[in-house]
C-alpha cells in the first residue's frame, strides 16, 4: 500500500553513531537513502505530469 | 483505445490512485536512473502504460507496487537500448543535499546517490524498494519477480557495498562510462529481466 507517511528519517540516526566519525552506520545510510527518496516524493509535481494526467481522461473514453 | 471494460467510475478511481503514486514513481525512477529528466520521461512512459493496462489492475491491491513493476520493466528495456548510462545529475544532488542535525560528518546525499548508482541494477532496485520505498521484502520480491531470499541477499550486499564505499569515501566516479563495466551491467540486466516472472506477468 501507500507507505506515504513515513517518518522521514525522524527516528533519527543522529545519536546512534555519536562516537564514530568515520564509520558510516546502517542507520546513517538508511536515513540518507530515505531522504533521497522522500526529497523527490515531496517535490511539487511538474506541470508536464498534470498535463499528462488531464489528457488520460480523453484517452480512456 | 477500444477495450473499455471499466466503467467511468472505475476509471476515475484508477486515475485518482495513479495520481497519488506519481511522486513515488518519480522517486523510484530517480533512484534507478540517476537523472531527473530521464527519470521523469520514464515515469510518464509508465503512466501511459499503466493507463493502457488498467483493466489488469485489481482494485484493492497496491497501485504503487503495480506501477513499480511497469516502471521497472520499462527501465530495464530502456537500459538495454542504452538509453540510460547511469549519468549522475550533480545539480539535483547538490540541491537536495542536507545535513542531518547533530552529526559531525553527515553523509552527503550526493555521495549517497553516486554510490547508489554504482551498484549493479538488481541490488540498486532491491535497496530502493526496501530501504527507501518502504516495501516489505515480500512486496519487493513480488515487484522484482524473484524469491524473498534473493531480495534479502541483494539488499544485504547492496548495504555492505554502500557502507564500505561511504565509509572509505571511495566512490567510483563514473563506473558506467567504463565499457567493460557497462557490458557487465547489461549482462546482469539480462539476468534481472529473466526473473520478471510473478508480478510482471501480463
Amino acid at each position: 500500500m501507500m507507505a506515504g507517511n513515513k517518518d522521514k528519517g525522524g527516528t533519527g540516526s543522529a545519536e546512534i553513531s555519536a562516537t564514530k566519525k568515520k564509520d558510516v552506520t546502517d542507520a546513517e545510510w538508511a536515513n540518507g537513502l530515505r531522504q533521497l527518496y522522500d526529497s523527490v516524493v515531496d517535490e511539487e509535481l511538474p506541470d508536464s505530469f498534470k498535463d499528462l494526467l488531464s489528457k488520460l481522461d480523453n484517452k480512456g473514453d | 483505445m477500444g477495450s473499455n471494460k471499466r466503467t467511468a467510475a472505475e476509471q476515475a478511481d484508477f486515475k485518482q490512485e495513479l495520481t497519488q503514486v506519481v511522486p513515488h514513481l518519480r522517486a523510484f525512477a530517480r533512484g534507478l536512473c540517476g537523472r531527473a529528466d530521464m527519470a521523469d520521461d520514464l515515469v510518464q512512459e509508465t503512466m501511459l502504460k499503466a493507463w493502457a493496462a488498467q483493466q489488469r489492475f485489481e482494485p484493492g491491491t497496491s497501485m504503487r507496487a503495480w506501477t513499480f513493476v511497469i516502471l521497472r520493466n520499462a527501465y530495464l528495456t530502456d537500459m538495454r537500448r542504452n538509453r540510460f548510462r547511469g549519468e549522475y545529475d550533480e545539480g539535483v544532488a547538490e540541491r537536495i543535499l542536507t545535513a542531518p542535525a547533530g552529526q559531525e560528518e553527515p553523509i552527503h546525499l550526493s555521495d549517497m546517490h553516486r554510490a547508489l548508482l554504482t551498484l549493479p541494477p538488481e541490488r540498486r532496485e532491491a535497496l530502493l524498494l526496501v530501504g527507501a520505498g518502504g516495501f516489505s521484502y515480500e512486496e519487493a520480491a513480488e515487484i522484482c519477480g524473484c524469491a524473498i531470499g534473493t531480495i534479502k541477499s541483494r539488499v544485504g550486499r547492496a548495504r555492505a557495498a554502500l557502507t564500505s564505499m561511504l565509509t572509505d569515501g571511495d566512490i567510483p566516479k563514473r563506473h558506467i562510462d567504463d565499457e567493460a563495466a557497462h557490458r557487465a551491467i547489461l549482462e546482469e540486466l539480462d539476468d534481472v529481466a529473466a526473473g520478471n516472472g510473478i508480478a510482471a506477468r501480463s
